[in-house]
């Protein structure tokens, strides 16, 4: 039982980091109708520069407090993803708009490939660490229930601490700004935003800001986790099923789907792995994705899709 | 002789519906494949057969096989090397089991049991689209790259994962050198090319591509939506299988699983958009330009006496892949191909345009 | 209005055109989206050979009953009786089997292809080679190819639009383009053939072309035709019997004549009722 539920807690810990990217995935295609195909490639991009900017910073200007040098890079890298989302709408998306969600789904597949190209140019392609004083040491609770209690790592539970603190700011930044407003609007029916004057290009660049703020965050964690390199850009095709699980347009939606697929994976992988040769993993979240598919086309929480002729 | 059509008057539909209704096309390609089938096997060095001809001409094949699924038939797949993958290990399979079993009914039989897969996971196409069956293909592609390295049965429980094929020959004739290597992978792609455009100018291509650019308006003029999309799965799955068993085969001989990753659908992908959705000549301009942008960033730099690294290379080649796929979505969604085209149009009418 | 006195009108029709039997019963249909009614209790029938109009507002329900008719849309109610049986569940593509072609509001072509490929669309349910023939393009399937191909000609002569034949549809005025939808509705040779605002968006020389189309396919093949339009003079000058349709419902059905005097219809249309 100790060992399940560590399993389960475990689970949940890389669920949490799937719901965040994923949680890039909704807020694109809710407010463009985009399927981002290239958040991956922006987790591993904001990952790199937020960790070589930490080690450059301190170089250029002369000092050596760990703080204020990841302040600094922080600031850097998210104002680097500003600019990308900038870039990639006046350069990419304004040219096709009215296309259809296929040719901006191959769209965004060259985003990433370049991303990934362009990344690893600017910023070097080893393996490089972000530090940004995650305790490292594991920490036991249930003691008194089981024998040795369930261990947990502290860095997965701060993890999720700041993964949860964004999906509240997320969600409040949606309901309570002006912004937000215009974004849900602008979701919900691009013509009639635009006819009552909400500008899309400027709406365009902010969702794609936010998601680059959702990537960053997560290639902080991720990174500080596991180390910044190119497999991280592929994270992303993890977090595909948690979007068709969790339904393509509901944020509560992604942090769900990426639960139960973190937890799925987990379980399965001890559980049911063994039986089949182990390494279920890289495609047991596809496959329940898919059977899903076929029962609930529009996910758990997604809209119900109703062709008009 | 100048590029031209007037005086070619056609007086008969079976004229008109030819391949090439423009003689001097016809002449071109009868010069096309002269060169490739006579001059190129006398002048060809080894270098040529094995890194440049051999894998251009069978990923020509499979991008070949891509764009009827995604250029004529509208359907996306981000799992094409798992369909390669099922080719390759189902023909190792019939040659490794089966006594005496020649070369190209095991390719053919590779292909079949693509087609077989293809459709099993094409059939969520019927309920769902875009970038829902982007999802359903990436599900064949990692539960394939899964099966093939943990299932000891497909390789014939190899103990290291990967397999090989040796002392290959068609109807006697061995298939050692590069040179017969090249032959062989060229005849098979050109009959499969041929086959290939027959369909797509037939009915059932006409099928595809209503489904395609309208699926309801299809649908009200009598189109099976099922039946077309299924076997745009099937001939697509088909043709990509045998790529697969010629990729695995001729060109790399002994392979693992990772000949057939989720960067080689990609690159399928990539060839299809940069060479042009939609059209039979696009899957070749494509690949050649993918196999040989490496090859020219590789060596042109290295002329030039500032040699690129090969990370730096495989970064460049990255972004520039990308940058072009974004720049012809955006320009020109016909690709090479379609450039191509607008040149011939411009050359009939030359010098007077108008 | 009852039913009896729809059918002794639909007997003396202007254009003295013979009427054949009932090829298309509707009985009390109705189509909900959801908790929108966008049909209800719908009833009237279609006769061989003739020219039926539905008009009505916009937003009236005309469109939804055309894809009632051919399996796009399925009502949760009533009965659809087709040459005397009545079908149940059909999908689209088995009603273009059974005869039943369309052209749609906002055109509908296949806009990678050239008008000669949109138009051989129309005749795929003719076609009789297998995939395997196709891929061979050898005996049968060449000859096939051929000799629909004569058929459509056939069609492309009858609309006047041969000079197009090759061109990509997608780069067609807008005139052309409502032509050739037509040319691909008529390769099938169909029998009841369902037209959705063929004429909306024309200037008065393109809609004199579309209707001399119209009335010549009525009169040359015996099409029956069921007619969407909202230009009036057009409707009242080429159908035979038209019915009208407001928020869904049916408020008059008749000859020409007998609508345009209906009292509720003119209410509906100048908008006293509501």
């Amino acid at each position: 039982m100790g060992f399940f539920l560590e399993t389960l807690f475990g689970g949940l810990m890389a669920g949490m980091l799937y719901s965040l990217i994923a949680l890039g995935f909704v807020l694109i295609y809710k407010a463009s109708g985009v399927f981002n195909f290239a958040q991956g490639a922006m987790v591993l991009f904001a990952a790199l520069a937020m960790s070589r900017f930490a080690e450059w910073i301190p170089q250029w200007l002369g000092f050596e407090s760990l703080l204020l040098a990841n302040l600094l890079a922080f600031i850097a890298a998210m104002a680097l993803m500003v600019v990308l989302a900038w870039a990639i709408e006046r350069l990419c998306l304004s040219k096709l708009v009215n296309q259809e969600g296929i040719t901006l789904l191959m769209a965004t597949l060259g985003i990433a490939y370049f991303l990934d190209g362009f990344g690893q140019t600017l910023f070097g392609s080893d393996i490089y660490n972000i530090n940004v004083g995650m305790p490292k040491d594991p920490a036991f609770i249930l003691e008194g229930m089981f024998e040795g209690g369930v261990m947990i790592s502290k860095e997965d539970l701060v993890a999720a601490v700041i993964a949860a603190l964004l999906v509240v700011v997320l969600a409040l930044f949606f309901q309570k700004t002006k912004t937000g407003r215009a974004l849900r609007a602008v979701a919900d029916d691009h013509q009639a935003a635009q006819s009552i004057g909400i500008p899309l290009n400027k709406i365009w660049v902010i969702v794609w800001s936010v998601a680059g703020f959702a990537a960053l965050v997560a290639g902080i964690i991720w990174g500080s986790k596991l180390g910044v390199q190119f497999t991280l850009s592929l994270v992303a095709l993890k977090a595909l099923p948690v979007v068709i699980l969790g339904g393509l347009t509901s944020v509560p939606g992604a942090i769900i789907g990426g639960l139960i697929i973190g937890v799925g994976e987990k379980l399965s992988e001890i559980y049911i792995g063994p039986m089949l040769g182990g390494g279920i993993e890289i495609w047991f979240a596809y496959v329940l994705a898919l059977g899903f598919l076929l029962v609930r086309p529009q996910g758990l929480f997604g809209e119900k899709i109703i062709d008009r002729v | 002789m100048l590029y031209r059509e007037n005086g070619q008057f056609k007086t008969s539909y079976a004229a008109d519906q030819q391949i090439f209704p423009i003689f001097q096309e016809r002449w071109a390609m009868a010069l096309l494949l002269l060169v490739a089938f006579v001059v190129l096997p006398l002048v060809g060095s080894e270098y040529w057969f094995r890194a440049i001809l051999i894998p251009f001409l069978i990923l020509s094949l499979a991008a070949l096989g891509l764009n009827i699924l995604v250029g004529y038939c509208g359907q996306i797949s981000l799992g094409t090397g798992a369909f390669m993958a099922v080719g390759a290990y189902a023909a190792y399979n019939f040659m490794v089991r089966i006594d005496g079993m020649p070369l190209i009914v095991a390719m053919l039989l590779g292909g079949l049991s693509a087609t077989v897969i293809g459709v099993l996971f094409g059939i969520p196409s019927l309920r769902i689209k875009g970038l829902y069956l982007a999802v359903a293909t990436l599900a064949a592609q990692f539960f394939t790259d899964w099966a093939f390295l943990r299932i000891g049965w497909f390789t014939n429980n190899s103990s290291s994962g990967s397999v090989s094929m040796a002392r290959l020959d068609v109807f006697g004739l061995p298939i050692e050198s590069p040179v017969t290597k090249y032959l062989f992978v060229l005849t098979v792609v050109c009959v499969f090319a041929l086959m290939a455009k027959n369909l797509v100018r037939s009915a059932v291509g006409r099928q595809w591509m209503a489904i395609r650019d309208m699926d309801v308006a299809a649908a009200v003029i009598g189109i099976r939506p099922m039946y077309a999309k299924l076997s745009a799965f099937a001939v697509s799955s088909f043709i990509v299988g045998v790529a697969g068993v010629l990729w695995a085969f001729i060109h790399l001989g002994a392979w693992e699983p990772a000949a057939f990753s989720i960067d080689r659908s990609f690159q399928l992908l990539f060839m299809v958009i940069i060479g042009g959705l939609g059209s039979i000549s696009g899957a070749f301009l494509g690949a050649a330009f993918i196999v040989l942008l490496p090859l020219a960033l590789d060596q042109v730099p290295h002329l030039l006496g500032i040699p690129l690294s090969t990370a730096t290379i495989t970064h460049l080649v990255h972004m520039i892949f990308g940058a072009l796929i974004v720049f012809f979505l955006i320009v020109e969604p016909h690709g090479l191909a379609k450039l191509w085209s607008v040149g011939k149009q411009k050359l009939r009418l030359w010098p007077f345009p108008h | 209005m009852n039913m009896t006195d729809m059918n002794s009108a639909a007997a003396a029709t202007p254009s003295g055109r013979r009427q054949g039997e009932v090829i298309l019963d509707l009985q009390n249909i109705s189509l909900r989206f959801g908790g929108v009614k966008a049909l209800t209790d719908i009833s009237f029938n279609i006769r061989e050979h003739e020219i039926r109009s539905i008009i009505g507002p916009n937003g009236a329900g005309k469109s939804s009953m055309l894809n009632v008719i051919n399996g796009v849309y399925h009502p949760q109610e009533g009965r659809i009786l087709y040459r005397g049986e009545e079908r149940r569940r059909l999908e689209p593509y088995m009603a273009a089997r059974q005869g039943i072609a369309r052209t749609f509001q906002n055109i509908a072509l296949f806009k990678g292809m050239s008008v000669l490929d949109n138009i051989m669309t129309g005749r795929n349910l003719k076609m009789k080679s297998n995939i395997f023939q196709q891929a061979l393009y050898w005996g049968a399937a060449q000859q096939e190819e051929i000799a629909h191909r004569e058929k459509v000609e056939e069609v492309i002569d009858f609309l006047e639009i041969q000079n197009v034949r090759k061109t990509p549809v997608g780069q067609l005025p807008y005139g052309l383009q409502k032509r050739v939808e037509l040319g691909r509705a008529l390769a099938a040779e169909p029998s009841l053939l369902l037209l959705d605002e063929p004429m909306a968006g024309m200037n008065v020389e393109e809609k004199q072309d579309m209707c001399r189309f119209i009335l010549d396919v009525n009169d040359q093949f015996g099409t029956t035709i069921v007619l969407i339009e909202h230009d009036m003079g057009v409707v009242m000058d080429i159908s035979d019997r038209v019915v009208v349709l407001d928020y869904g419902k049916k408020i008059g059905d008749g000859a020409p004549d007998e609508v345009r005097n209906n009292e509720d219809v003119i209410s509906a249309y100048l908008g006293t009722s509501h």
